[in-house]
């Protein structure tokens, strides 16, 4: 089920740029369990498409099936959703963006939806370099299906059944970097601190931006023995560098202090903030990024942050040479050639 | 100066004979055998062309089977060919077989025929085609190109075709290419030539001018497709190769290419995406479907299995979107390379759950490309996907067929999609509300309105808002509606075709798709054996009231197929109030398209036997 949350608006609540508040970005009331990582993601969600002011009905929320899969439920009630097929978000995501190129393409998804069935698909749309943030929220089991290990899980992890990961883990993000997304980061949905911002560089970035979310499983994945429950990750985060975005207009105040900062610019001018925790991190190299994630994955530790970032880069409709007017925009003088192209056509069968 | 053998009893025909080319796989034949099939187009006289071959990129037999007929018999014959062009030195034996006692070998006699393949009931022509070569050209690849002109030349003074005709089609087939024109005519004289001077030519069997071609043309049914897709405005598309289908998408992109270039800037106003599977490549067009562009994918059986899950979503979910299924035989390694009608079921009934799926049965290139256009208007109207049942033969084979037409005041039908403007004025937006009692609701599009009109798509866990909802009276609600459109797409999908004598003759037929094309032959066949038949071309499912109908007034109905299974039959018993007893099944399963005989041999022994059980009883 989900709920209708109150309309009621506080008439000194904070608005955007676009005179909207926090809430005009909320979702329906969430069905999912209490204390549910993913509901956290919703949320930094909602926080960062506010402070991004992007208009709510402008963004088109893709998802396959899972509990991560229904989070879209919880966020952006104005935007249309689209829930799909099991491990196929990708691929209806393809053909909404190629439909439209004018929204902003928000992917929800799971372990078990993107790293399983879905690992073709995945795979595929970040070769295709589409236009969209596709997160994935990675509990290391299937929720939905009541705690059945997932691929992601570490090898040798146990889940609440007990039942123990005997093969070796897909990382989605050293899959990303290698298959040439341009970028990638990991996150941890208790840590808005780092995840906000990160939503809201992905958002920015024009191209292919993955998020990969740790996202413990309250009912089947949060017993101190997972390397995805809230303690274990807690106390194993390191945290390589995370972006900002930071507005042609306005210069922003950093929260994370530490460390050093570098600006990036972007097509439009605006600047992408990146913070590094380690002075020594580049954000520029995908290979050492791919070594950094397995080596902190040997001692035990998960590496979370911007591993990868390529500013310039093109996306589908770029490399397509798409027409800049939406396809679904073009009327029926522009897509039919009519009767007299036909006659010549005829003529050519006879 | 003649060497062949005379016989009394050769063949004699004119404008009524088959010519067989037995060829090898990727030796460059495929572009001359065309060359004569339209030469005999442009003689004004009725023909057909069928390609049979395997699935073999190089190196095994393939045969070209052209029937020139000026009744507008234009089904495969079957049996014995009067004059077979024998190419292939693996199949000589077969290819020898396969000339009607009385016929015709045209063969390369630079190597002698093996003596104990020798017929003698048949005549020889033979030509030194490779030794012609061998003396021509010094280009291996032009000794192996030239070989076939040079027996399209010949054929031309054995069969009397103008040799003008042939000239201008290779004027015409080089155009942009001119340096080609003078070697290929070049080449056409040497067989031309040869023939005349060393046989008696013209043959007993040969052409005659005639003017029965008028407006028709000659073309296969997936270029048909394929352009009849960017007519009706598709613009996304994502698809997996596999044979027979690849070819409409290939088709449709060229097109594209000429005439969907955006003057002003010269990009593209559409976008193919070559996904990684089958699944992915539905998943595509139903996404864009979804975002109001108009998609396609194009596939053939095995991509059918794997799209079935999305064909359910997209039922359930009331997504627009067209999916071509050039239909073939049996698995990947069956007989992918061969023609069948046997996915009838699989796509009507496609998918998990309570699903039923629109499908239209084009008979020919013409309604090939009538229908994907349509096919466009109509998944917008319904909100459904639509199925376009092509096969095989249709598709990869040059047929005869209506010229293409398009009025140009014709408006696309999008169907019911609120404007920013209308959500204004509605109170409250209902996705799935059936306000105007057709089962078809109102659907909005993504970025439409700032406060109105979104909603999350799912399944059927869904309320008439769209709200989230696993009530079993809501779901039995939208089951019910769904049921309702079905009803309503009944009477927007097209009507079948039906010829009926007056009185009403006593046997009905029914048949769809490619299956028509035997079907004028099989009627005076069986008129000479006294038998009249009224009959019916389905066009479409779900099926017009008008269908059961015509079972009900005829006392036995044949529903005339190339399946194993009798597919449509099963269809029609399940879906119509009918006395499934009236109904007979001819079906054909051999991956070749269905002839004559076959459906007048069938009906004949049925009826005979239906008789004489009768008469026993
Ligand atoms: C084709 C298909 N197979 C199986 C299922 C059953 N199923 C639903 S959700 C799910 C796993 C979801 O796991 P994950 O993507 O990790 O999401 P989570 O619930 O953990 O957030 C499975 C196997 C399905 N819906 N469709
Ligand atoms: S089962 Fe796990 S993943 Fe699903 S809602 Fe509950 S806590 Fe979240
Ligand atoms: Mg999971």
């Amino acid at each position: 089920m989900s709920f209708e949350k109150s309309k009621f608006h506080h008439p000194r609540l904070a608005v955007n740029d676009l005179g909207l508040t926090y809430r005009d970005y909320e979702g329906s009331l969430s069905t999912l369990c209490a204390g549910c990582g993913h509901d956290a993601i919703s949320s930094a969600v909602v926080q960062a498409c506010y402070e991004l002011s992007i208009e709510p009905h402008k963004v088109a929320k893709m998802s396959g099936i899972g509990c991560s899969s229904k989070s879209p439920t919880y966020f952006l009630n104005k935007a249309h959703g689209f829930n799909s097929v099991h491990g196929r978000m990708p691929s209806v995501a393809t053909g909404a963006n190629l439909a439209n190129r004018d929204l902003t393409y928000i992917g929800m998804s799971g372990d078990g939806d993107s790293a399983s069935i879905g690992m073709g698909q995945f795979a595929h749309v970040v070769r295709r370099q589409l236009d969209m943030l596709y997160m994935v929220a990675n509990n290391g089991v299937y929720g939905l299906t009541k705690g059945q290990l997932a691929a992601t899980s570490d090898k040798g992890a146990k889940n609440k059944a007990g039942e123990q990961s005997l093969f070796t883990d897909i990382d989605l993000c050293v899959m990303a970097l290698q298959l040439g997304a341009t970028f990638v980061a990991r996150s941890f949905s208790g840590d808005k601190k780092q995840l906000v911002p990160l939503i809201k560089a992905a958002l920015s970035h024009q191209g292919f931006a993955f998020i990969d979310i740790v996202s413990p499983c309250v009912t089947f994945n949060n017993q101190p023995t997972s390397t995805r429950s809230y303690d274990y990750v807690h106390e194993h985060v390191t945290t390589a560098a995370i972006a900002d975005y930071v507005p042609v207009k306005k210069e922003i105040t950093s929260e994370v202090a530490d460390g050093e900062s570098e600006d990036i610019c972007l097509h439009d001018g605006s600047l992408m903030r990146i913070h590094k925790l380690d002075k020594k991190y580049q954000t520029t190299d995908a290979m050492q990024a791919i070594v950094d994630i397995e080596r902190h994955k040997k001692q035990g530790e998960i590496l979370t942050g911007l591993f990868y970032l390529e500013p310039t880069c093109s996306h589908f409709h770029e490399m397509n040479n798409t027409n800049d007017t939406p396809l679904n925009k073009l009327n029926q003088d522009a897509l039919c050639p009519g009767s007299r192209v036909l006659t010549g056509i005829n003529n050519s069968f006879r | 100066m003649t060497n062949s053998i005379n016989y009394n009893s050769s063949c004699t025909a004119i404008n009524d004979f088959v010519v067989r080319f037995a060829n090898t796989n990727g030796t460059g034949s495929a572009s001359a055998n065309n060359m004569f099939a339209k030469s005999i187009l442009r003689m004004g006289i009725p023909v057909s062309a069928k390609n049979i071959f395997p699935s073999n990129i190089q190196g095994m037999p393939t045969w070209y089977e052209v029937r020139i007929n000026e009744n507008n018999f234009l089904a495969r014959r079957g049996g014995q060919s009067e004059l077979v062009v024998a190419m292939n030195a693996q199949s000589i034996k077969e290819d020898i077989t396969s000339v009607k006692s009385g016929g015709f070998l045209l063969y390369d006699s630079s190597k002698q025929l093996i003596q104990e393949y020798i017929r003698n009931d048949i005549e020889y022509l033979g030509i030194p085609i490779s030794a012609i070569c061998q003396k021509e050209y010094t280009d291996p690849r032009q000794r192996q190109l030239f070989k076939n002109v040079i027996y399209v030349g010949a054929l031309a003074a054995f069969l009397n075709i103008e040799f003008e005709v042939l000239k201008s089609l290779v004027a015409d087939q080089f155009k942009g290419k001119e340096k080609l024109i003078t070697p290929n005519i070049y080449a056409l004289e040497l067989g031309y030539q040869y023939a005349n001077h060393h046989f008696s030519c013209p043959l007993s069997i040969k052409v005659e001018r005639r003017d029965l071609i008028k407006n028709r043309i000659m073309v296969d049914g997936n270029t048909a497709t394929g352009l009849g897709a960017v007519y009706g405005g598709a613009t996304v598309v994502g698809w997996y190769p596999i044979t027979p289908s690849t070819s409409v998408i290939e088709k449709f992109a060229s097109y594209c290419d000429r005439l969907r270039i955006d003057p002003a800037s010269g990009k593209k106003n559409y976008a193919l995406v070559q996904a990684e599977d089958e699944l992915a490549a539905i998943g595509i067009a139903i996404g864009a479907g979804w975002n109001g562009a108009r998609a396609f994918t194009a596939t053939s059986g095995p991509g059918i299995s794997l799209m079935s899950e999305f064909l359910g979503l997209a039922y359930f979910a009331e997504i627009p979107m067209v999916l071509v299924n050039v239909q073939r035989a049996g698995p990947s390694t069956g007989m992918p390379t061969r023609t069948q009608q046997s996915d009838v079921l699989a796509c009507a009934y496609a998918s998990h759950g309570d699903t039923k799926q629109i499908l239209l049965f084009p008979e020919s290139p013409c309604e090939c490309f009538e229908f994907a256009a349509l096919a466009f208007d109509l998944a917008d109207q319904l909100q459904t996907p639509v199925i376009i049942m092509s096969d095989l033969d249709l598709g990869m084979n040059d047929h005869l067929t209506d010229e293409f037409m398009w009025d140009d005041k014709k408006e696309y039908n999008l169907g019911k999609v609120l404007s920013a403007k209308q959500l204004d004025d509605i109170e409250r937006y209902g996705r799935y509300l059936d306000s105007d009692n057709d089962g078809i609701c109102y659907r909005t599009l993504p970025g439409t309105h700032p406060d109105k009109g979104s909603f999350f798509t799912r399944g059927t866990s869904r309320d008439e808002y769209a709200v989230y909802t696993e009530k079993s009276e809501d779901y039995v609600k939208n089951m019910k509606r769904l049921e309702k459109k079905f009803a309503t797409a009944s009477n927007i999908v097209p009507k079948p075709e039906i010829n009926q004598t007056k009185p009403l003759a006593k046997t009905g037929l029914i048949f769809f798709g490619t299956s028509s094309h035997a079907i004028n032959e099989a009627q005076s066949q069986l008129q000479e054996q006294g038998l009249t038949v009224d009959t019916l071309r389905v066009k479409a499912f779900p099926f017009h009231q008008s269908i059961e109908q015509f079972i009900e007034k005829h006392n036995n109905v044949f529903i005339i197929e190339q399946n194993r299974d009798a597919q449509m039959k099963s269809l029609l018993s399940n879906e119509l109030s009918i006395d499934p007893n009236k109904l007979l099944s001819i079906a054909n399963c051999d991956g070749l398209p269905l002839t004559s005989h076959y459906i007048v041999d069938g009906i004949l022994s049925q009826l005979s036997e239906q008789l004489s059980s009768k008469q026993a009883g």
